[in-house]
């Protein structure tokens, strides 16, 4: 097999901690504990490592990130490797000298995730009572800091008809970019499956909406959008192909193609305490294993998108296939594609109560 | 925003023009956004030094490549409208 393309973003998952307890949260259900985290000093090599693989962009997540008190000293690190770094937090942990303290040791850019645009609902939603207020504030303190800011509202029917103040609320908090970032059922989100996922009519009325905003606010403010899988006929090139433009590391140093890839089944992944960056990219079983077309099933073996979307998600065709292998279940082609528009009609139902994320509280995957 | 000769410009706040050793070129960053540059657009973002207008860049590259003012101009303001729309660049 030939050397694979050099990875250009690496998500760096400093902690599973959060006071936020979003029903769709990216986390696995099984959540590491603060004792298990990576150490700052570490961090600082696996970014070193990183930008030696080629690695241009840095995405310090979580959980929420600011529950680490060394926050800054791991922005720093990143700094000093040269990786453009993106805190993406839910605000509700940083106050504006720890903020300030963060643009000092060279934060590029802040990503701050809202609920609703709605106060009790978004309070609801997060399961942080307080919490939208917190996050308004937080915006303002970002831009006092002179840093730039991208809103990054995840939607879902209980959100999703107010989309058009979730873009004002964007222009309003000085954002540059907002992200309209549908939920990904898998983990916590498929547990809450059927309280989440939006009907046909409304994520009609929400497309619509976007395109109109993007024409009378051209130059204003980028609005990023992309159609869920669940109303899809195409799957997404997730992470854009296993193995091939990026990486994640857990908070316990687990080196994964995706940050939702610990949960699939099977797999030995690499940690960056026994191994580097480089051996994990190269040289590992769990990225090679779905790397490229060789792996691909039919209807993916030798179709024309195969190098389009590398047969979408493995996540997603685990969740519903229960075989990783399989085609993701987005694509018309697939023999699963029916479970989706199941899926959908079974949630046209009045929606259950949430299941929050919390630590020890194992969700159905 | 609209883009005209005396517009000065410069890289939006949080975009950075770096070099990618690993693959030998030059690329704008900016939050999941990733911009590489053709030859003649790495020429004029290198000139985007927020103090410079746009009139003042296309005078430079029309000495610099001794090219009729006029076609400098057009692919230059093309470049930046582009660029702004898409939140690249900003004044």
């Amino acid at each position: 097999m030939s050397a694979p393309p050099a990875p250009l973003g690496l998500l760096a998952e400093l902690t599973h901690r959060c006071p936020l307890r979003c029903p769709y949260c990216s986390n696995p259900t099984e959540l590491s504990r603060a004792s298990a985290e990576l150490d700052a000093a570490t961090w600082g090599r696996v970014f070193r490592e990183a930008a030696s693989l080629g690695v241009l962009q840095l995405h310090l997540s979580g959980g929420e990130p600011a529950a680490r008190r060394d926050l800054a000293e791991i922005v720093a690190h990143a700094a000093a490797a040269g990786l453009y770094s993106n805190l993406i937090t839910s605000g509700v942990l940083l106050d504006a000298a720890r903020l300030r303290a963060l643009a000092a040791a060279g934060l590029d850019h802040v990503q701050l995730s809202v609920q609703d645009a709605e106060e009790a609902s978004a309070d609801r939603i997060g399961g942080l009572s307080g919490g939208h207020a917190r996050k308004l504030r937080f915006a303002a303190e970002v831009r006092e800091a002179g840093l730039p800011l991208t809103l990054n509202a995840v939607v879902h029917r209980q959100n999703l008809d107010r989309l058009p103040a979730l873009i004002d609320l964007a222009l309003q908090l000085g954002a540059g970019r907002l992200e309209v970032a549908h939920v990904q059922y898998y983990g916590w989100a498929l547990r809450n499956r059927d309280a989440l996922l939006p009907g046909r009519q409304q994520l009609d009325a929400a497309t619509a909406t976007v395109a109109e905003a993007r024409r009378a606010l051209h130059g204003r403010l980028v609005i990023d959008y992309v159609v869920p899988d669940y109303h899809a006929h195409r799957p997404k090139a997730c992470m854009g192909g296993w193995g091939r433009s990026f990486l994640a590391v857990s908070p316990a140093g687990k080196v994964l193609p995706c940050h939702a890839a610990e949960s699939l089944p099977g797999f030995d992944f690499p940690n960056v305490r026994d191994t580097s960056l480089a051996e994990a990219w190269s040289g590992s079983e769990a990225f090679g294993r779905f790397r490229g077309t060789d792996w691909m099933p039919e209807p993916c073996r030798g179709c024309e998108r195969a190098e389009v979307d590398w047969g979408g998600c493995r996540c997603q065709a685990f969740a519903l296939t229960g075989d990783a292998a399989s085609t993701d279940p987005a694509c018309s082609l697939s023999p699963h594609h029916h479970l989706l528009d199941l899926a959908v009609r079974e949630a046209a139902a009045a929606p259950p109560d949430f299941t929050y994320r919390e630590m020890g509280a194992k969700a159905a995957v | 925003m609209t883009v005209e000769g005396a517009t000065v410009l410069r890289l939006a706040r949080g975009m950075r023009l770096r070099e990618d050793a690993t693959r030998a070129r030059w690329v704008v960053i900016g939050p999941e956004r990733l911009f590489v540059p053709d030859e003649i657009a790495l020429e004029i973002l290198r000139l985007l030094d927020g103090a410079r207008s746009v009139d003042a860049i296309v005078d430079d590259l029309a000495a610099r490549y001794d090219a009729p003012r006029p076609a400098i101009e057009a692919d230059v303001l093309a470049l930046l409208r582009d660029l702004a729309g898409r939140g690249v660049v900003a004044a």
